[in-house]
């Protein structure tokens, strides 16, 4: 396949008062055209790191590149300038926040905000700038878009902004989206919307999609492929099908089980993983799930498992998968 | 909005009036009176001075008329001076004053922004350390020691600028600077944390992830809304420097409205500290208000109740 995006052994840490923070080690994945992506993990375990290594936004310092390439179309992103990333970011790539209620200007008008974006990358009179962020809106069925390009954040609600989010993010067709946990902060209602049309939109233009988020039960029917993130690693990759019947990974089947399930009995309380993931000061020298592992082997603790490919497209790193532990 | 500052303007009468009624019997209640020290006269002069300015005349009753009075807008004759009124000192001071106040106001308002946010972009770096300097000394340091300062160091060796005195812009660098210095370096202060914290904002992400220029991003996004806070505290700068100008006015001997307030309290002239006293309440409520007025223009969040719109 066509890969848009590439990336290669990337890793990312933090300097910081009390020593380094390795918050993604050795990643490796790549996304295809017109492929939607999934990266899965409890939080703080790299998923945002990930996302904006791609589009340079870590503060640096503290955050520095300790090894590791970003292909994007052939080219290596970490290769390039600040000001040369200026042309790639929204062009290119685009990202929609978490939070939609504070990632949009509260002193400005929503539809100034849009037709900045547009203007940066096409050459639009204002007029022209405006009259595409209202069709932008229009895209992202907000209701009443000529009205609402002179309002301001505060006057939306939560679901309103994280569309306005996207309108602004799709603005000159970049080939990829990244979505860090575009939905985490929104109602459960709002946000199927959100996904939906997120989904449509990819359907009319075409792009690639990062879709980021802690919560396996939204990638199910979103995403082609699946990447199990923990403690600043990829421990399971597969096609969404092959992560969900058939995970191979504990850490990937205890996230399984955590997904609320509508079949599910009012009183029965969802399996939340026990424990906490490593602490990424000093990451294990094995298996870094270990300490939270229910089928851990004395070799776990010390031996850092390797990737095992199942086939051609599913993958995960566990001594259990290893051809030669057989037992289970 | 209306509404809204109909509100405000009967408020500014009653905060008014309290000031007047507290003033003037305060000022009464203090010993002496604007006659005592004059040396010795002889008890007629004493006793037609006191009638032709009303003291013979119960407290109540100067109360009234003095309120009458103002309400004609005549704040009467000064008991010290004996060809000018009230009125006519307020309008020859006045003007010389407000060109201090806005000239220190203004450069507040350009280097103290500017100083801050450098600062906030350069974190931990020269222009920082630099701001911090300049802030602990305006912070700490008082306008009058600073302005004793300036005039020993600038003024007595630089020669085109003037010990003190009046009338051309030369003249007005030296208090001016001075007066702002104060603002200057609480303003620089603030401006600094609220870039940090901008800074460290998700819509300034967002700003960056469009593909603006870092110039852009800081400019327009940042800087915009750093700003925003300062505005909440002009009031309290504005007054503090209404305060200082009455000191640099006297050190750099500028015949401002400062100078005649802190002489008529020294000779008990009490028309005069009557006047003075309402006409700097008056100006600062005029400010105050200002400020309310252009912190609701700039900031969209704060709009004022549907009603009162
Ligand atoms: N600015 C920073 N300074 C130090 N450590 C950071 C910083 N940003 C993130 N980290 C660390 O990187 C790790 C991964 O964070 P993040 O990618 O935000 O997690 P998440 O998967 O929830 O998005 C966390 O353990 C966090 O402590
Ligand atoms: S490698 Fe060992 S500790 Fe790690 S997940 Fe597999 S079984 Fe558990
Ligand atoms: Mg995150």
């Amino acid at each position: 396949m066509d890969n848009i995006l590439d990336v290669r052994n990337l890793s990312v840490s933090f300097k910081t008062f009390f020593g380094e923070v390795e918050a993604v080690r050795d990643i490796s994945f790549t996304v295809g055209r017109k492929q939607t992506v999934a990266i899965v993990g409890e939080s703080g375990c790299g998923k945002s790191v990930t996302a904006n290594s791609i589009m340079q936004l870590l503060p640096m310092p503290p955050a520095f590149f300790k090894s590791g390439k970003i292909l994007f179309k052939g080219e290596d992103l970490l290769k390039r300038t600040d000001k040369q990333m200026e042309e790639v970011r929204s062009s290119q790539i685009s990202m929609v926040f978490q939070d939609p209620m504070t990632s949009l200007n509260p002193t400005m008008k929503i539809g100034s905000q849009i037709v900045e974006g547009i203007q940066k990358h096409k050459n639009l009179s204002r007029r022209d700038a405006k009259k595409k962020a209202i069709e932008m809106l229009e895209l992202v069925a907000v209701p009443e878009p000529e009205k609402r390009v002179n309002q301001y954040p505060h006057e939306f609600s939560g679901g309103m902004r994280q569309r306005v989010m996207i309108a602004l993010a799709m603005v000159s067709n970049p080939e990829l989206l990244i979505a860090d946990e575009p939905t985490t902060a929104l109602d459960v209602t709002v946000q199927a919307q959100i996904l939906e049309i997120m989904k449509d939109i990819q359907e009319q233009m075409g792009m690639s999609i990062i879709l980021i988020t802690h919560d396996l039960g939204i990638v199910a029917d979103m995403s082609d492929k699946v990447l199990v993130m923990y403690a600043g690693q990829i421990l399971e990759e597969g096609l969404t099908r092959e992560i969900y019947k058939n995970p191979k990974h504990p850490y990937t089947i205890k996230l399984l089980e955590s997904v609320p399930r509508l079949d599910m009995a009012r009183n029965e309380s969802l399996h939340s993983i026990e424990g906490t993931p490593p602490d990424l000061y000093i990451p294990p020298k094995g298996c870094s799930f270990f300490d939270r592992c229910e089928f851990a082997l004395k070799v776990c603790k010390d031996y850092m498992p390797q990737f095992h490919q199942h086939n051609k497209t599913h993958k995960s790193r566990c001594w259990l998968n290893h051809p030669m532990a057989k037992g289970k | 909005m209306k509404k809204y500052l109909l509100k405000r303007f009967f408020m500014s009468i009653i905060t008014l009036w309290a000031i007047v009624t507290i003033t003037f019997f305060l000022m009464h209640s203090v010993p002496g009176n604007p006659f005592a020290k004059e040396g010795k006269m002889p008890p007629t002069v004493y006793q037609n001075l006191q009638r032709k300015y009303g003291l013979d005349k119960p407290k109540s009753e100067q109360y009234v008329i003095y309120l009458k009075n103002l309400l004609r807008g005549d704040f009467g004759d000064s008991m010290k001076s004996r060809v000018e009124t009230v009125n006519d000192m307020i309008e020859r001071g006045f003007p010389i004053s407000a060109y201090l106040g806005v000239e220190a106001l203004l450069i507040a308002l350009v280097f103290g922004p500017v100083l801050g946010a450098l600062a906030a972009l350069f974190q931990n770096k020269v222009p920082d350390y630099i701001s911090m300097i300049i802030a602990i000394i305006g912070i700490s340091v008082p306008s009058f020691i600073m302005g004793t300062v300036f005039i020993q160091f600038i003024a007595k060796n630089v020669s085109w600028i003037p010990i003190g005195g009046w009338g051309e812009f030369r003249h007005t660098i030296l208090p001016a600077i001075a007066l702002s210095l104060m603002p200057l370096a609480y303003i620089a202060r603030l401006m600094r944390s609220s870039m940090l914290e901008v800074l460290g904002q998700d819509y300034i992400k967002t700003a960056k992830s469009k593909g603006l220029s870092k110039s852009t991003v800081i400019l327009k996004h940042a800087v915009r809304n750093a700003i925003l806070p300062i505005v909440s505290v002009l009031g309290t700068l504005i007054s503090n420097l209404l305060v200082g100008s009455f000191v640099i006015e006297k050190i750099f001997g500028i015949p401002g409205l400062g100078a005649f307030f802190v002489n008529s309290i020294v000779s008990r002239d009490y028309t005069l500290i009557m006047g003075t006293t309402i006409f700097y309440s008056i100006i600062l409520i005029i400010m105050l208000l200002l400020v309310d007025i252009s912190y609701v223009l700039i900031d969209p969040r704060i709009r004022l109740t549907k009603e009162g719109r």
